[in-house]
Formats: structure tokens, C-alpha cells, sequence
């Protein structure tokens, strides 16, 4: 376990841990609401995975853009939409980050740009590209962190997306989300190379396996990758092996996986692992930790209560959605 | 479900009461069980036992070889299945939902459509494309949508979207044996609906209408779940007396022109639903279909019933304001039938 004492401030390590802790909080209390009725559509939880979202996402400038699929929730928050939006957005009310239009699948906020949840397997792929593009169009020195999981690299969507990337040598981070199942099935079933990060190795793309567990590690990878492409370097690629706790969506009857796999991974709780860094080598004590988290359950709360009073979106203001003036 | 407990040359046919998609299910294994060219292939049919659990226990009875799960791969799975059916293969592709198809589309109409034709029908494509299509269940715009009428409006494609379990079994089992690329709309809210199914061979034809309900004043034309919905305006309907056929057409290709049009010129009067957008849908066709061959006949314009033409919006109480409904039916039936002059000073 590295050290981390004199490598960071403390407000920053235990900003990682809020924020792992917002999304963990954020989505059980989604899944409670699910169950409630108040919350619609599929539902795909990222609890497991927020080291890899915050970790990444903390990586970024404020501007850099992110684009994601439908297990999104975590990078919405970690990109900084508030819990208040996100959770009127999955009750699907006017005052969430998508007006109540987009849902769970489909949460976007444009003032931190947070350009959309897609729904479709692979679809955040070419988007990014267009981002890249224009990122490269305007000069500026801005990335794109494109997020997908491992079912999505056997799209044509990831090989057409990836080669122009590369030709154009656009700056995006392309993060592969291995978290070993596109739905039931494990990526050894679907995937002719199981070790993903080798598939943009075809692109001669600079690409590299890390643990998606670890905040940390999942931060100082990324801040290398993305100075990278900030130098010009264009599109880099990284798998973060991980893992979901949750079935695939609140549908799923989760079958396919052992209980003794499951349990494996959790003893790998990223949050777990990471408060027990932060105690055992003096950073903060347990007192610090509790109040984070009662901090992070009264947010969460307040979102509730804010999703439950707010307003419906209204027909008359639905068809003025369809097409611009 | 009189129409099915008809005599057969061996006595009574059986009857079971079965899911829609238990009737799917039975399609699959007695058409595998006949035909050892026959095959599935897609995203979770077989270790998953299918998203909608269609192809459950299949892969326990057939084996990995006659029961495929693939890659999230839509292009690859219908590709495959062409490339196999071209070769003497009976492929039955899945695709998780219709919504997916796109990422599929050239495949489907760019190469399974035109295959036949373009090499002077030196083969057949005979496959199936099974995908559930449907809306209402708040799963947002990318994954609420209806595309019959996409495949329709391609040449080649036979397109079947059965409403009943019975007619789920019967049209599989055709399609299935059929020689061509046939779409097989399933809906995602039929598929825990329960009806008599004939038990073992029960062939429909691919292209055979279904007066379902028979009445005189005027023909309800819809397909899939919409058949529901018409059902239940027509039962409303006879409330106030009026009496209401309800056609299931089962199939947009082939399309049964003529039990429409026999319908329509009885009752004079023609209101076409579907699930799907407005503007180019299957109903915008069957009414212009009418409107050449029965214009005469007709006591009013034919009427379409449709969503709006709105991307879905994930908000409940919008969704289903965009969504047809049985009162729409009922209330756009009403007006037909009493004049709009009459209507309005109602
Ligand atoms: C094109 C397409 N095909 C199929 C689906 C259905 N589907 C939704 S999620 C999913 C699994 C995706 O797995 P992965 O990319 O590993 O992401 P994870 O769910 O693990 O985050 C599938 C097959 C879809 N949404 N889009
Ligand atoms: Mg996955």
C-alpha cells in the first residue's frame, strides 16, 4: 500500500472519500426509491465502481467533458451535477438535469459539461470522437474522458470510433470500465482478448490495465494519461478492472455469478479499502470519516425531498423540445 | 379463440393455456426439434435463458452449437445469421430490442433484403429476426421506440407482429419455415399475457388477417398490442350500442389487403392504430391503402391513431400522454360515426 502521507493534502484525500461515499450513499437510496415506485425504467446501479469514476473524474479540468453510457450516475456526480438534480432527474421531474425527459439512462448537464448518458451499448464512442474534434477544431487544451463498459468494445461503434481517434490524434481518454460482465455475459465469453486494454493496442493507441478499485491509482493514471493528451499525444486508452456489486439493472436475477466471486469483490470495497488507508496511516480517524458520510446521507436526503416537491414537466412545454427555432 | 378449437382430421386439437411467451418458447423447441438446420443466435439466449426469457431451457435440450450467445454485436449477429441462412442454415436471430436493430440495419436492409434479387435468386435468406419492440415502460427515448414501419417499407422483408399467444406460436412456427427474412415483432407488454395455444404442429400463414371481433359500424385496424386496445374500445363502444370490428392483421408483409377491404366496405367507416409515431407509420399506409381501394365506401376519412410524433420523454404522465390509448379509440370512434357537426354540439 503506498504512502500517502506528504503526497496529498488531506482536504483532497478526503474529498476522494466523499465523493465515493456521495455516489455510494446517492445510489442505495435510488435503489430504496426504485422499489418505492418513485423511480421508473431500468436502473443500472455503479456501486463497486465509484473508484474508478471519482478517481478519473478528479483528474480533469473543471472544463474537460465527459461522456458516458447508462450506468451513469456515479460520473454525473463526480463531474458535479447535484445530487439534487440527479435525483429529481431519476423521479423524472422538471427540475432534473435532463427536465424529467432524459431519466436514469440519460442524465446531462451542460454547465459542467457532462455531455449525456447514452443508452445504447457503444454510442458514447463516436460522440466523443465529435467532442475531440471539435475540442481540436477550437485549439483548445481541454480532453474528453469517454466512458464505457467491456460489453461495448465488440460494437462497430469501438473500432470505427477508436481508428479515427487515433487518425485525427484527438484528445480523448477512452476509459474501458471492466467490471468482467456485459450483462451476464463475462468478457472471457465475449471478447477474442480478454485483456481489454490490448484491443487499442490495433490502434496503436498508448493503452494500459490499471485497478479500478483504487482511487488513488485510478487518479494518477489518469492525470498522467491525460497530460499526455493535453501535449498533444492524442487518445489514450485505459481498462479499470472493476467490479459491480449490484445485478446488472433492478431487473436482472443476477445468476450468472457466484456468490463467492461477489463476495471476493467486496472485500475489495474501494470505500472500505480506502477509509481503512486513510485511518491506518494517520490521515484521518473514524470520528472524521463518520461525520463525512453523515454530511453525505443528510445531501442525499435533502435531494430526495427535493425530487419528491418538485413539479412535473408539462405537455405544453414537451413539444417545444422536439426541434429548435 | 373459437376459431381455433376446430375439428382436425385426428379429433379435437388440444389446447393449453400459455404466456406469450411460453408460446414463443414452444415455437422455437418444436421447430428445433424438427429441423436440425435451425439455430438461435443473439445476446443472452443462452446461458441467460433470453432478456425476456423466450428461449428458456433451450439451451439444457440443443446444446451451445444450436444455441449462440454472442458479443453485444448487432451487425455481427445478423450478419452471421445471413451468411449462415445463405448456406443452408435456418437461423432465428435475437436481438435484445428492436431499438438495437439499428446498429443492424444495414445488415438487415442492405444485404438480407436484397440478396435474393441482386444475385438473381440463386439463394434464399430464409431467417428470423426475433426483438421485442414497445413503450410505456419509462425506459426513456433510446429505448421506447416501434420500427415495423422502417422494415415494412423494405422490399424482401416479410414483417409478422402477433398479438396473442396463439398467433405467437402459429406465425413462429411459419416464419421459421418461411424462406425469407422475416422480421418477428414481439411486444415487451404481451409477453406475460395468457390464452389458449394449440399444442404441437400449428402453422398460421404468414399474411392471413384476423377479424377478432365482428361487428358492423365500423373497422378498427390495428396489429401487436394495439389489438388489445381496440378490443377493449369496441367492448366500450358496444356500451352505447355501437358495434365495432376489430381486425388483427398479424402481418404488415405480407399484407392482407382484402380482408381489410371486405371489412371496410360492410361498415363504411375505418379507424387504423398503431403503437408507433404518426408521420410515415404502418397506419399512414393502410389508411392510403383504403383511401385508393374503398373510397367510395366510405362514409368519412379514415382515421389514424397513433403516438405523437415525439421522441419519448421518461416522465410517466408524459409518456403516456403520448402513448394511444382505448379512450382515444372509443372518443376518435364516437365522432366518426356521430359527424363532426353533431360532435361538437354534443
Ligand atoms: C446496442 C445495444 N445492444 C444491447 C443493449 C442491451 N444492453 C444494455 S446494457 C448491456 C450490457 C453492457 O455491458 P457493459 O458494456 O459491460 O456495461 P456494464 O453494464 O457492465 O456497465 C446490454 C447488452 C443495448 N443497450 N444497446
Ligand atoms: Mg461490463
Amino acid at each position: 500500500m503506498k504512502d500517502l502521507q506528504g503526497f496529498y493534502e488531506k482536504d483532497k484525500l478526503l474529498n476522494f472519500y466523499r465523493q465515493m461515499y456521495l455516489l455510494r450513499n446517492f445510489e442505495e437510496v435510488a435503489a430504496n426509491m426504485y422499489l418505492k415506485g418513485k423511480i421508473g425504467g431500468f436502473t443500472h446501479l455503479y456501486i463497486g465502481q465509484e473508484a474508478t469514476g471519482v478517481g478519473a473524474i478528479a483528474a480533469l479540468f473543471d472544463k474537460d467533458y465527459v461522456v458516458s453510457a447508462y450506468r451513469e450516475h456515479g460520473h454525473a456526480l463526480a463531474k458535479g451535477i447535484s445530487a439534487k438534480a440527479v435525483m429529481a432527474e431519476l423521479f423524472g421531474k422538471q427540475t432534473g438535469c435532463s427536465g424529467g425527459m432524459g431519466g436514469s439512462m440519460h442524465l446531462f448537464d451542460k454547465n459542467v459539461n457532462f455531455m449525456g448518458g447514452y443508452a445504447i451499448v457503444g454510442g458514447s464512442i463516436p460522440i466523443a470522437v465529435g467532442i475531440g474534434f471539435a475540442i481540436n477544431y477550437r485549439e483548445e487544451e481541454l480532453v474528453c474522458a469517454c466512458f464505457f463498459g467491456d460489453g461495448a468494445i465488440n460494437e462497430g461503434a469501438f473500432n470505427e470510433g477508436l481508428n479515427m481517434a487515433k487518425l485525427y490524434n484527438l484528445p480523448i481518454l477512452f476509459i474501458c470500465e471492466n467490471n468482467l460482465y456485459g450483462m451476464g455475459t463475462g468478457v472471457v465469453r465475449a471478447s477474442s482478448v480478454s485483456e481489454i486494454y490490448k484491443r487499442a493496442c490495433g490502434f496503436n493507441m498508448p493503452s494500459k490495465a490499471i485497478n479500478g478499485m483504487d482511487v488513488i491509482e485510478v487518479y494518477e493514471e489518469i492525470l498522467l494519461a491525460v497530460k499526455a493528451i493535453r501535449r498533444g499525444g492524442g487518445p489514450h486508452f485505459i481498462e479499470a478492472r472493476t467490479y459491480r456489486f449490484k445485478p446488472h439493472s433492478m431487473a436482472d436475477p443476477d445468476r450468472y455469478r457466484t456468490i463467492s466471486e461477489i463476495e471476493m469483490w467486496r472485500e475489495r470495497d474501494p470505500i472500505e479499502y480506502f477509509s481503512r488507508r486513510l485511518t491506518e496511516q494517520g490521515i484521518a480517524d473514524a470520528d472524521e470519516l463518520k461525520q463525512i458520510k453523515e454530511s453525505v446521507e443528510v445531501e442525499v436526503q435533502e435531494a430526495v425531498e427535493f425530487a419528491e416537491q418538485s413539479p412535473e414537466p408539462e405537455w405544453t412545454h414537451l413539444k417545444e423540445l422536439v426541434y429548435s427555432e | 379463440m373459437d376459431a381455433f378449437k376446430r375439428i382436425s382430421l385426428f379429433g379435437i386439437v388440444t389446447m393449453a393455456e400459455l404466456t406469450y411467451r411460453e408460446a414463443l418458447n414452444q415455437a422455437l423447441r418444436e421447430e428445433m426439434r424438427r429441423d436440425s438446420r435451425v439455430f438461435i443466435i443473439g445476446e443472452e439466449v443462452a446461458y441467460y435463458q433470453g432478456t425476456y426469457k423466450v428461449t428458456q431451457n433451450l439451451l439444457a435440450e440443443f446444446g451451445e452449437q444450436r444455441v449462440v450467445d454472442t458479443p453485444i454485436a448487432e451487425e455481427g449477429i445478423v450478419g452471421t445469421a445471413i451468411g449462415a441462412a445463405m448456406t443452408g442454415l435456418r437461423p432465428v436471430a435475437e436481438l435484445m430490442t428492436v431499438n438495437f436493430s439499428l446498429l443492424a440495419m444495414d445488415m438487415i436492409v442492405n444485404h438480407a433484403a436484397k440478396i435474393r434479387l441482386m444475385f438473381n435468386a440463386q439463394v434464399d435468406v430464409p431467417m428470423v429476426i426475433r426483438m421485442p419492440q414497445s413503450a410505456g415502460n419509462q425506459l426513456g427515448a433510446q429505448h421506447s421506440q416501434l420500427f415495423e414501419a422502417y422494415f415494412m417499407h423494405c422490399p424482401g422483408l416479410r414483417v409478422v407482429l402477433p398479438a396473442t399467444p396463439a398467433d405467437a406460436k402459429g406465425l413462429l412456427k411459419t416464419a421459421i419455415r418461411d424462406n425469407n427474412p422475416v422480421i418477428f415483432l414481439e411486444n415487451q407488454s404481451l409477453y406475460s399475457i395468457k390464452g389458449d395455444v394449440p399444442a404441437g404442429e400449428y402453422l398460421l400463414p404468414l399474411g392471413k388477417a384476423n377479424v377478432i371481433r365482428e361487428g358492423e359500424e365500423i373497422t378498427l385496424i390495428s396489429y401487436s398490442k394495439m389489438v388489445h386496445e381496440c378490443l377493449a374500445a369496441a367492448e366500450e363502444l358496444a356500451k352505447d350500442n355501437i358495434s365495432a370490428e376489430v381486425i388483427d392483421l398479424r402481418c404488415l408483409n405480407p399484407l392482407d389487403k382484402k380482408t381489410i377491404f371486405d371489412s371496410v366496405k360492410k361498415t363504411r367507416f375505418a379507424i387504423v392504430v398503431n403503437e408507433a409515431w404518426y408521420t410515415g407509420s404502418a397506419g399512414a399506409e393502410i389508411a392510403s391503402l383504403i383511401n385508393e381501394n374503398c373510397f367510395e365506401y366510405l362514409d368519412a376519412p379514415v382515421k389514424r391513431i397513433s403516438a405523437y410524433d415525439i421522441p419519448m420523454p421518461y416522465n410517466k404522465n408524459l409518456e403516456q400522454a403520448v402513448l394511444p390509448h382505448k379512450d382515444d379509440i372509443e372518443k376518435v370512434a364516437k365522432r366518426l360515426l356521430m359527424g363532426e357537426e353533431l360532435w361538437l354540439k354534443r
